[in-house]
């Protein structure tokens, strides 16, 4: 067992940017903006130095290898009912020093970042005020150390998910845009309520009543043990409900829709960090998910084939925002793979990785949106490298990251997932994430293409005002474009180098890969599955230079010859649509048939119904009431009378 | 010669039955009102009656605190009527009415 020391220094990692949502909602009521611009991404600074403090104590930890061991801190006792004690803790691990890293670090990035895109915004102390309770949130979130806790901050990055989705809410479109994410969550997190429910209900009756997510790994094989499908339906509910947060299908639907809030948003809340919930919690809960086999399967075929599916629809895709929200939801895919496969570790990794080349790529596009004056039509861009060359470099970086180019980030954790995927058994989704490469390459060439070569397509009046950014939004887009390129280097595949540092890294807190047995390194194979993954990538970026740079005549032949599918591509397949024929319109059916037969008739009818009768018997009752002082008396001596000859003649 | 404790409660009933009378049925709250002594003083009989029977001062006590109550329930009531009176110009308890329902 790896040691855990006890320090109440973690609890400071959220009482920071709880305190700049508390500053932040004063500033917001007495307009003070200038103040909010400091305290926004300051109590980020102030967290992420509190953070980096508490991994440097947990590498200083006396143990073998660093990674092992844990920090707790125990804030205080929060329900305690019968055999069910709920402690609000907090415990800083391998794992969770992860995500506080991109939480904290990405988080102050784009805070900083967020001072200059919303620079002319009225509004910016609420901005910030939400902001912050976000990252306080998805902080509760990653430090917790009970799966109840973890739910508060599940639920806390939704609703600030949905504040800021609806931020500029005089817009109907956002304001809707911003219920259909919130309504779409809740029917994920109903999953996640139930599987919790059972989780505890079955620990129960093997006599371990928690909600701790380290009992609940240390127990697992128990409950396996004491009845196999369990372990299953408490893991396929827990996927449910991650399949909502982190926009995979079927409940993918509200992320292209949450674009309609403000960049940074869609960079910090719908890129790199809230969405990737889905994937830590199950990493966080790896060893109840190993003991549910044919669960991870469904976790590995749902990442597939949402990774193939987004990727299709974002190559056609006219808006640059969308297309980077469909590439967000096709990465998670590939997060989803690694962790279904059981490489834990890799899809940890493609979730580092994809928040820095992610967040950079919606950085790149606030950048163009903010330069454009909200233009996000791809058809009414081009040629802006010349004139923003900082966005356009990075910009390219994220690309290339994203694309799978050798030596940049996604290529050694998009490659770490697929050999993984293939090497544990798992053909299937292998091929849907090697093909979905090959698109993703293709669609974000297309968008830096369209974008930043060629001839300017711009209105002529914008093109005018058309600038490069202010330095608080370049620096963090540098930064983010240094660890993009470099970030990917601490997992080498095949012992290059240092080798697979971050795997090595988190171990300790990660089950391991029930799919491989042993250490086979067969380097044959994995060097033929990278040049694979790589070709496909590459050709992709081809297929985009082809068409958007070198002859844009060919585009209608393409077109011409794809025919029956671009439409569907175009209408992304009519999810929505069938969605709201299926589900949404027989609800509204149902619910206005509730309305007028139970509601009107039945509750209505008894409530006045009540009132009716009140009316009439008191009509018949006042007259009781005479007024005479006599008459009362009377009632008095009679009742008197009544009372005492009862008395007498039963008491005798 | 000893008077049995009976003979005083049987006027106390008497008294007390004269009193009820009074009250319920005399139109004149005055009347009422004295009533209202007359009942109170047959409670006393009583009281005092039990108290010489049982050798117990307590009845006694009590009497006193009856009687100090029933002129301030007089005072009160008297005072009650007056400005009644000196309104609606009656003291016919059947024309105080104003609270019916």
């Amino acid at each position: 067992m790896a040691p855990e020391v006890e320090t109440s220094l973690l609890r400071w990692i959220i009482l920071f940017p709880l305190a700049g949502f508390l500053l932040n909602a004063i500033c917001a009521r007495q307009n003070r903006t200038q103040l909010a611009k400091f305290i926004g991404p300051g109590v980020l600074f102030g967290a992420f130095l509190v953070a980096m403090t508490g991994v440097a104590k947990l590498w200083a930890l006396p143990v073998a290898d660093i990674g092992q061991g844990a920090l707790i801190d125990p804030v205080f006792s929060w329900i305690s009912v019968g055999p069910l004690q709920l402690d609000f803790t907090l415990r800083l691990d391998a794992l969770t020093s992860v995500m506080l890293f991109l939480v904290t670090g990405v988080g102050s990035l784009i805070h900083l970042y967020s001072v200059g895109y919303m620079e002319d915004d009225a509004d910016i102390s609420r901005f910030f005020a939400y902001l912050n309770l976000f990252v306080a949130s998805m902080l509760i979130l990653v430090l917790a150390d009970s799966l109840a806790v973890l739910f508060i901050g599940w639920e806390g990055v939704g609703l600030c998910s949905y504040l800021l989705i609806g931020f500029w809410y005089k817009d109907m479109e956002n304001a809707d845009a911003g219920q259909k994410a919130m309504i779409v969550n809740r029917i994920g997190d109903a999953a996640f309520l139930i599987g919790m429910f059972l989780l505890f209900w079955s620990l129960y009756a093997i006599g371990v009543p928690t909600l701790n997510l380290q009992a609940i790994n240390a127990n697992a094989g128990a409950l396996a043990a004491a009845n196999p499908w369990l372990p299953t339906a408490v893991c396929l509910l827990l996927l449910f409900g991650a399949t909502g947060k982190s926009a995979q299908v079927p409940l993918f639907v509200w992320l292209p829709d949450a674009m309609a809030g403000p960049t940074p948003v869609s960079a910090l809340i719908h890129a790199a960090t809230m969405v990737t919930a889905g994937v830590y919690m199950i990493a966080r809960l790896s060893f109840l998910f190993v003991e549910a086999p044919d669960a991870l399967v469904v976790v590995a075929w749902i990442g597939g084939i949402t990774c193939l599916f987004a990727a299709t629809m974002a190559i056609v895709q006219k808006d640059l925002k969308k297309v980077l929200a469909y590439s967000t939801i096709s990465q998670i895919g590939y997060m989803m793979m690694g962790v279904g496969v059981g490489a834990f570790a890799a899809g940890i990794f493609h979730l580092m990785m994809h928040a820095f080349f992610k967040g950079l790529l919606f950085l790149g596009a606030g950048a163009v949106m903010h330069a454009l004056q909200g233009e996000l039509r791809l058809s009414h861009m081009g040629g802006l490298e010349k004139k923003m060359p900082i966005t356009a470099k990075t910009f390219l970086v994220g690309s290339l990251a994203i694309a799978g180019v050798p030596g940049f980030a996604a290529f050694f954790s998009k490659d770490m997932v697929l050999e993984n995927a293939y090497m544990g058994g798992f053909q299937g989704p292998w091929a849907l994430g090697t093909i979905a490469a090959g698109f993703t390459a293709f669609y974000i060439f297309r968008a830096y293409f369209l974008a930043f070569t060629g001839e300017s397509r711009l209105d002529p009046e914008k093109a005018e005002h058309v600038h490069e950014m202010p330095r608080t939004m370049t620096v963090p887009m540098t930064i983010l474009a240094v660890l993009a390129f470099a970030g990917g280097w601490i997992g080498m595949p095949l012992h290059l180098l240092w080798g697979d540092e971050i795997g090595k890294y988190l171990a300790p807190a990660l089950a391991a890969n029930p799919f491989i047995h042993g250490e086979h390194q067969d380097t044959g194979l994995i060097l033929t599955l990278m040049l694979t993954a790589t070709t496909v990538g590459l050709f992709g970026i081809f297929w985009a230079w082809l068409l958007y740079v070198k002859s844009p005549g060919m585009l209608d032949r393409v077109y011409a010859m794809t025919r029956p599918v671009y439409p569907i591509l175009v209408n992304r397949y009519w999810v929505d649509e069938i969605y709201d024929a299926l589900i949404v319109m027989p609800y509204k059916r149902a619910s206005r048939w509730v309305w007028s037969a139970i509601d009107v008739v039945i509750v209505d009818g008894v409530v006045n119904g009540v009132a009716t009768t009140v009316e009439l018997t008191s009509g018949i009752v006042r007259r009781l009431q005479t007024g005479n002082v006599q008459h009362y008396a009377l009632g008095m001596l009679l009742g008197a009378v009544v009372l005492l000859g009862t008395v007498w003649v039963i008491g005798g | 010669m000893d008077v049995p404790v009976d003979h005083y409660l049987v006027l106390a009933a008497i008294l007390f039955s004269i009193g009820v009378f009074g009250v319920l049925f005399r139109r004149n709250v005055i009347v009422m009102l004295m009533s209202v002594e007359l009942m109170l003083n047959a409670v006393n009989i009583s009281f005092v009656a039990f108290a010489r029977r049982l050798w117990d001062l307590d009845g006694q006590v009590v009497v006193f605190f009856v009687m100090t109550v029933a002129a301030a329930e007089a005072a009160i009531g008297l005072a009650i009527f007056l400005v009644n009176f000196t309104g609606r110009k009656t003291l016919n308890a059947d024309e105080l009415r104003a609270l019916q329902g």
